[in-house]
């Protein structure tokens, strides 16, 4: 992945890049989130995130998307900001983002994916859930397609979002920790799909958080808390050293700045 | 059908349907608050229009006017944005800032209305509960009939909302389910959220100077609310809960009427009457919803422990004849060694009996050959279970207990699975043989 951060890349290199990201800072309540994070992806990888809790990992993808306001930065998907490349950018939240007693059925969830595609008041025909179907079948519960949400296992219910990201057809997705608190199958499961959509020249960004598989799930790694850590190649860039760095209790001297700042806006 | 014309046009026909039509014009957007989780802002927004009408009363000295519908509208906007900026940058929380600003609102709309009282035609407590009885009174021309003004009113706004549903309804659903999936697929949920205050909003003025506002404020949220109990898929819960609100107003038109009749007092308040039987349609559909009612699970709460003790009585007899062969047992000995009340037991072996499972004999009860099938496949996962749970490393003297639960869940499958992993045991823990698996 890691063309070498190039600040000065060209339009026409960023064409070909499925995600650029140049000095991006997030700041909720002007604590920083994530502070100046710069990294470029490129095409036909997994690729991990993998940092302690807090580090900014869903904060990261969220402001890919324009989902939370950035204080700076410039991010472009494919060469241009995502407002333009919306439709190649699939995401998959976290399991727990959504209200699985909301009454809907597996079908109607997966067909979501397929919103964006079909635009504003258009319904629902019967060719999206038939598409909709393809995609539950690909993921292993075809049989559950008629079901509410809320009858699901926790596998089960992140299988539904994978079809979901399945039936948008990106090129790239974004998944915030697809591998949370499912059963080993589901996992292998996933993983096989991620593998194929690799295959496929698609790219995936995954927040991961079980170190033991990260050699073998993802290309390049991106080691996050607040800011990049490391980032590469699996092979070179995941050590005892990084991870060490990465999840190291030591505060730096961002850190401790950052501490004092928030005391003082406390006492204003 | 001319008969039912006549009726509808009476003055109780004309009340009632003024009921029905503020209670459906509500209901639709009350399904998307609650499914949102926020039902009190329909309720918030309903008392902060007030000062939005009251200045309009103030500036034109009338109540029809478009201008007087706007600022209210706008006033109820600004409820829904005044409290996320309190709940942003006041450090509450969100029912905390909602609590703030639409109390100040209604109580500053409450000192105008007061005020404006001495200089307008207006009556403040017609205001804050309606008078949807004297509703027919006051009628407009539309091409050459006399309507009741509140009929055209929230007859227009009934149809705005179900229009607005079933045109924006997947884009009601998805910014309701996943707000950052809506936007990311280019529905911007802050744009549908302030859609849907928008709808609300004009909901509420129109309901709030004609039906009252108990009225309203109750149909965004009970119907909506008492369909959620009632199905799994959004679509049937918004036609569900139009039925629900037709419903409410036509029973309790008809109760404001008869009930305080049974009393010997004369008839009350008809918007009043119509909220209270949607809380009892709710409170019906809390006690006796197929899905989850109050009933429903102490029935199959019920159900579970007469399986389970019909089960427990096959597995003894099966575990007695082990010992003892051909031998029946009174149903005395039963009670006594299940622990278990003497017409329960009764019920539960009576039922095995029906079945087929069990026989009385000599004054006592015997397996017969299909409940032998039936108490070894019991006798089975129990001890299967229990060589399990050993090996899981949990101590025999509470292995027992944990078998004699989980034998009532175990399926063929899980049986075989279970004898797999534990390389397939001839006896359990406790020495005694574990049955073979037929057929």
């Amino acid at each position: 992945m890691t063309s070498a951060t190039t600040t000065s890349g060209t339009t026409a290199d960023n064409a070909s890049l499925p995600l650029s990201i140049q000095d991006l800072t997030v700041a909720w309540h002007r604590k920083p989130v994530i502070w100046d994070v710069e990294f470029d992806v490129s095409p036909g990888q997994l690729v991990g995130i993998v940092g302690p809790n807090g580090a900014g990992k869903s904060t990261l993808l969220k402001a890919v998307m324009d989902l939370v306001p950035r204080a700076s930065g410039r991010i472009s998907i494919f060469g241009k900001p995502w407002k333009q490349n919306r439709n190649r950018v699939g995401y998959v939240p976290q399991r727990e983002s959504v209200d699985w007693d909301f009454p809907v059925s597996v079908l109607d969830v997966v067909t979501m994916g397929l919103y964006g595609q079909i635009g504003w008041c258009r319904p629902v025909t019967r060719r999206h859930r038939e598409i909709a179907r393809e995609a539950l079948d690909r993921v292993g519960i075809g049989d559950f397609a008629d079901r509410q949400i809320s009858q699901l296992s926790g596998g089960q219910q992140q299988r539904t979002f994978l079809a979901r990201a399945l039936v948008q057809n990106a090129d790239l997705y974004l998944l915030d920790e697809p591998f949370a608190a499912v059963d080993a199958a589901t996992e292998q499961a996933i993983i096989e799909i991620l593998r194929e959509m690799r295959q496929a020249g698609k790219t995936a960004i995954v927040i991961h958080h079980d170190l033991h598989t990260v050699p073998t799930y993802f290309d390049s790694v991106v080691l996050l808390n607040m800011r990049v850590v490391a980032q590469g190649p699996t092979a070179s860039v995941f050590t005892r050293e990084n991870l060490e760095r990465t999840y190291g209790g030591r505060l730096t001297l961002l850190d401790e700045a950052t501490e004092a700042m928030r005391r003082r806006e406390r006492t204003l | 059908m001319s008969g039912l014309i006549a009726w509808f046009s009476s003055y109780d026909g004309l009340i009632i349907i003024t009921g029905i039509l503020c209670a459906v014009a509500a209901a639709l957007p009350g399904n998307f608050l609650v499914l949102r989780r926020m039902s009190l802002l329909g309720d918030a927004i309903s008392h902060a229009v007030l000062p939005g009408l009251a200045i309009a009363f103030f500036l034109t000295e009338s109540r029809a006017s478009v201008p007087m519908f706007v600022g209210a509208v706008l006033v109820g906007l600004l409820t829904a944005v005044l409290t996320e900026w309190i709940r942003d940058f006041g450090s509450v929380d969100e029912g905390a800032s909602m609590g703030v600003v639409f109390t100040t609102l209604f109580a500053l709309g409450l000192v105008m209305i007061v005020q404006a009282a001495d200089h307008v035609d207006l009556d403040p407590g017609c205001v804050l509960y309606g008078s949807i009885e004297s509703t027919p009174l006051e009628t407009v021309l539309v091409a050459g009939h006399e309507i009741p003004r509140a009929i055209l009113m929230l007859g227009s706004v009934a149809i705005l909302n179900l229009l607005f549903v079933i045109v924006f309804f997947k884009e009601l659903l998805i910014s309701a389910f996943d707000p950052g999936m809506a936007t990311t697929a280019g529905y911007s949920a802050r744009l549908m959220h302030y859609l849907l205050m928008v709808i609300v909003a004009i909901t509420a003025v129109a309901s709030f100077e004609t039906a009252g506002n108990i009225l309203v404020v109750a149909m965004f949220v009970v119907p909506p609310s008492t369909a959620y109990l009632l199905t799994t898929r959004l679509s049937r819960m918004i036609v569900l809960s139009l039925i629900i609100a037709v419903a409410s107003a036509i029973l309790g038109h008809w109760s404001a009427k008869a009930v305080p009749g049974w009393f010997g007092f004369g008839s009350t308040s008809i918007a009043g009457m119509m909220a209270l039987c949607a809380g009892l349609l709710f409170l019906l559909a809390a006690l006796f919803s197929p899905l989850n009612g109050v009933v429903v699970r102490v029935y199959r709460r019920m159900k579970l422990a007469r399986r389970i003790l019909a089960e427990d009585v096959i597995a003894l007899l099966y575990r007695l004849e082990e010992r003892q062969p051909g031998r029946s047992v009174p149903l005395s000995e039963i009670c006594t060694r299940l622990l278990s009340s003497r017409v329960a037991t009764q019920w539960a072996v009576t039922r095995k009996v029906h079945k087929g499972f069990v026989e009385l004999t000599d004054g006592g009860y015997r397996l017969t050959a299909v409940g032998q099938r039936a108490a070894a496949e019991l006798v089975r996962s129990h001890r299967l279970w229990e060589h399990y749970l050993v090996t899981e490393g949990i101590s025999p003297d509470v292995i027992h207990r944990q078998a004699e639960k989980l034998e009532h869940y175990t399926d063929r499958e899980l049986r075989d699975r279970l004898q797999t992993e534990s390389s397939a045991p001839a006896l359990d823990p406790h020495g005694s043989p574990i049955p073979e698996e037929r057929g």
